[in-house]
């Protein structure tokens, strides 16, 4: 291996009682895509934010080039040459690109257009100077990222997870310009928890795990379950199993659902269509952004249609689009929205609280006044039921790691014993255990004669899961597509609003 | 008619505390910094340049000492609401509080005393307009915040120290991830809120009314603050707020004078329900108050 370009030595970084990073050392050659593999909260985050100078280390020893490097703010880092693309972007949504740009980078604004251009078409980075960031789409957001990056000429570049946000077809865009820049020049640290990726393109990697160093290897020498033993210490879980079932009654049925929101960057829906039916699992794929927000509140029932309209929205073989959320409660839905925090749960309540806030119909109240015995034996069984790692009933949802929590507001709703189910964004930031875990249940669930709806970002996820998938893109829901017929490149021809010529 | 010349000719006057502490209120919310003190900070500026005119200092280095007094009140709020992160509502009501009884004491002394206030500069030609040139003949401190007006708005519309301000206001946690100061950010734009402030109190006690009562500052920092809101953080809305309410309160005098028999306290209350409510239904556009509409207003940053 050539000299490094950079190496860390013994960087530890902890918070309170958490040790994010414990004695973490590596070495990024130049040239070189190397991985950063770890599953989440892991602690990749924070050394990336420890090597950008957005956190400085409480010990141990950063080399660039050789000469110790001591980083006081990412302006620092940025001038030796290092450059960051965070997984939620650090771009200004009401300026356009162009004054995003120009906040970082230097020079005249003629001048940067006309490089914005040139790498553009260099790199594949083709982006409108002169849009709003808030009209672009989530993968056109990340080309700024990156071109507002290399204006810079850096000679690292941090990805942290950044094909979470694209489509399969995206993903090998994004790859196309990497391999670019590391012939560029370039070295690229790149984040991610997915496996097969990091061997398609990464020639180093790094695997932390619980905040340590557990290998570094050359990924294409290894398999996916070499990879995934270093990373979670053992093999992926295999998916769980489905009973074939045959479909009963029709639970959800969205007709022609049209929408518009008020919000000038909320996403119109037209002509939405989908039916789900008992004992089955329908996915619906596609990036946020798309609508997934409009569809959640329309179907949680936190935006009310028109009494007119109300027919576009069916639970139970009802009409329920006129109808708010605790009506459509009453007739058997249960919702798990994708904040967990703000919308599923409330951070500063005890979890028993947090029970009472959905699952007040099952004897929690009495006569208008809480029942708290009754309130805390049910949490009680939540926590024992659905293995929730937490002190007990009394514990605040804000102390509560993500997948916990999750696991706990998922209990939650499924103690309702729903006859339709939706779930938006499930396992979104949850380690591998508590996503498996959910992911059986909602299998058992189903086995059980439940109607589930998942929205999901995660493709795999919707593959492992699902009977059928259907994607939305820009508003519009494509037709059902059946997992078993299905190959992830036709989902992502959907994400791209291609999937008709295909 | 003369209703007419008198308002026209009037108003500008009459918008310039508002209008001079309303663009100072401006950078600071579009930085993200909601300071609620400028009642204090106008009326601590008002006082000190009083005294300094009244002792003969003239009236520029009594608008420098008042710019300055309501400078340095400013960074004491912003030493509570951005040093300590303490709630920017809470400190910024304290601030006021405490710029209200300095001012009174300073100007204990003084009460019911008067200076002299400014000569009018008038624009050759235009002034001798009919019924408009009233328009053409104001004090140096009108023209100044009619300059001051383009200036701000030019500012942000075009320079780096515009961006940077609305940068930080929209999302500090980004600009701070990109390696800009957010706090230093934050604490120069509330200084230019107080050195405003500061301008407006000076205006209204040493040109607009050079005469000191205690508490003559009588509510305009308080419509100053809602002219940033219901002017959805647009400089040129503002002004025209600012336009607004001083016509309507010189309407309300010309209606006096007329003999219109209403009662006094309605005609008193009249600019500011006029202003309220024009503004209101303009700021009623919610795609307008999300584009323009400081996401991060009030809310602490801890790097």
């Amino acid at each position: 291996m050539a000299a490094p370009l950079l190496s860390l030595r013994g960087i530890s970084k902890r918070y309170g009682e958490v040790r994010a990073n414990q004695a973490v050392d590596i070495d990024v050659a130049p040239r070189s895509i190397h991985a950063i593999l770890g599953e989440n909260g892991a602690g990749k985050s924070t050394l990336m934010k420890l090597i950008y100078g957005v956190e400085t280390p409480d010990s141990g020893e950063m080399l660039w080039q050789g000469v110790p490097l001591k980083l006081a703010s990412p302006a620092a880092a940025r001038r030796r040459g290092i450059g960051m693309v965070f997984q939620h972007f650090s771009l200004f949504e009401t300026l356009t690109v162009i004054e995003n740009i120009r906040l970082v980078v230097p020079g005249q604004t003629r001048a940067l257009i006309a490089r914005i251009r040139e790498l553009g078409t260099e790199f594949g980075l083709e982006v409108d100077p002169h849009a709003h960031v808030h009209e672009l789409s989530v993968g056109e957001r990340q080309r700024v990222e990156i071109i507002r990056c290399l204006m810079t000429d850096p000679k690292l570049l941090i990805l942290d997870e950044p094909t979470s946000v694209l489509p399969p077809q995206s993903v090998d865009k994004l790859f196309d310009t990497l391999l670019r820049l590391r012939d560029g020049g370039v070295s690229v640290l790149f984040i991610s928890h997915k496996l097969e990726e990091i061997r398609a393109i990464c020639d180093r990697a790094t695997i932390l795990s619980a905040g340590k160093v557990t290998g570094h290897v050359d990924p294409r020498e290894h398999d996916a379950h070499d990879l995934a033993r270093m990373m979670i210490g053992r093999d992926m879980p295999e998916p769980p199993p489905r009973t074939p079932s045959e479909p009963g009654e029709t639970m959800l049925e969205l007709i022609g659902l049209t929408y518009t929101p008020d919000d000038p960057f909320g996403m119109p829906l037209k002509d939405v269509a989908l039916t789900l039916r008992a004992g089955e699992i329908l996915g619906i794929a596609g990036i946020s952004g798309n609508g997934q927000a409009e569809l959640s509140e329309l179907i949680s029932g936190e935006i009310r249609l028109p009494f007119e309209n109300r027919e576009q929205v069916q639970m139970m073989g009802e009409p329920v689009g006129h109808l708010g959320p605790a009506e459509r409660r009453q007739l058997g839905f249960a919702f798990v929205p994708e904040d967990r925090l703000g919308r599923g749960a409330v951070q500063g309540m005890s979890l028993a609280r947090n029970s009472l806030l959905t699952a007040h119909p099952l004897g929690l109240v009495r006569h208008g006044l809480i029942a708290m015995a009754q309130a805390t034996e049910f949490t009680r069984r939540c926590i024992a039921d659905h293995d929730v790692r937490t002190s007990g009933a009394e514990a605040e949802a804000s102390g509560l790691s993500g997948g916990n929590l999750q696991k706990f507001i998922v209990g939650r709703e499924m103690m309702l014993a729903p006859k339709l189910f939706f779930l938006a964004q499930p396992t979104w930031g949850v380690d591998i255990g508590a996503a498996t875990a959910i992911r059986q249940k909602l299998v058992a669930l189903r086995n059980e004669g439940v109607a589930i709806l998942v929205i999901s970002e995660e493709i795999d996820e919707l593959f492992d899961i699902c009977d059928r998938i259907q994607v939305l893109s820009q508003g519009r829901l494509s037709p059902s597509l059946e997992t078993r017929e299905t190959r992830p490149e036709d989902i992502g021809r959907y994400m791209i609003g291609a999937g008709a010529a295909a | 008619m003369i209703a007419v010349e008198f308002i026209l000719s009037g108003m500008l006057a009459a918008a310039t505390p508002f209008l001079l502490a309303a663009l100072g209120e401006l950078v600071g919310e579009r930085a993200g910094v909601l300071n609620l003190g400028v009642e204090g900070l106008m009326a601590l500026g008002a006082a000190v340049a009083f005294i300094i005119v009244y002792h003969g200092g003239g009236h520029a280095l009594a608008f420098a000492g008042a710019g300055l007094a309501g400078a340095l009140l400013s960074l004491l709020f912003a030493f509570a609401a951005l040093g300590l992160q303490a709630n920017q509502v809470a400190a910024g009501l304290a601030i006021g509080i405490l710029g209200q009884g300095l001012s009174a004491l300073f100007g204990k002394t003084y009460e019911s005393l008067t200076v002299k206030g400014l000569p009018k500069l008038s624009v050759p030609g235009l002034a001798d307009l009919p019924v408009v040139g009233g328009l053409f003949v104001q004090d140096p401190v009108v023209w100044l915040s009619l300059a001051a007006t383009p200036a701000i708005w030019a500012t942000f519309a075009f320079t780096k120290t515009g961006l940077l301000l609305r940068a930080v206001g929209e999302n500090p946690k980004a600009a701070h991830s990109i390696g800009y100061p957010v706090i230093a950010i934050r604490v120069a734009a509330v200084a230019f809120g107080g050195l405003m402030s500061g301008f407006a109190g000076a205006y209204a006690a040493t040109v607009y009314t050079p005469l000191w009562a205690d508490g003559m500052i009588a509510g305009r920092g308080w419509i100053a603050l809602a002219l940033v809101v219901f002017g959805t953080w647009l400089t040129l809305r503002i002004f025209w707020g600012a336009c607004l309410f001083g016509a309507v309160s010189l309407a309300g005098l010309a209606a006096q004078a007329g003999g219109v028999e209403l009662p006094s306290q309605l005609l008193a209350s009249m600019p500011y329900l006029v202003t309220i409510v024009v503004l209101g239904v303009i700021s009623s556009n919610r795609r307008l108050l999300k584009l323009n509409g400081v996401a991060s207003l009030g809310e602490p940053f801890k790097p």
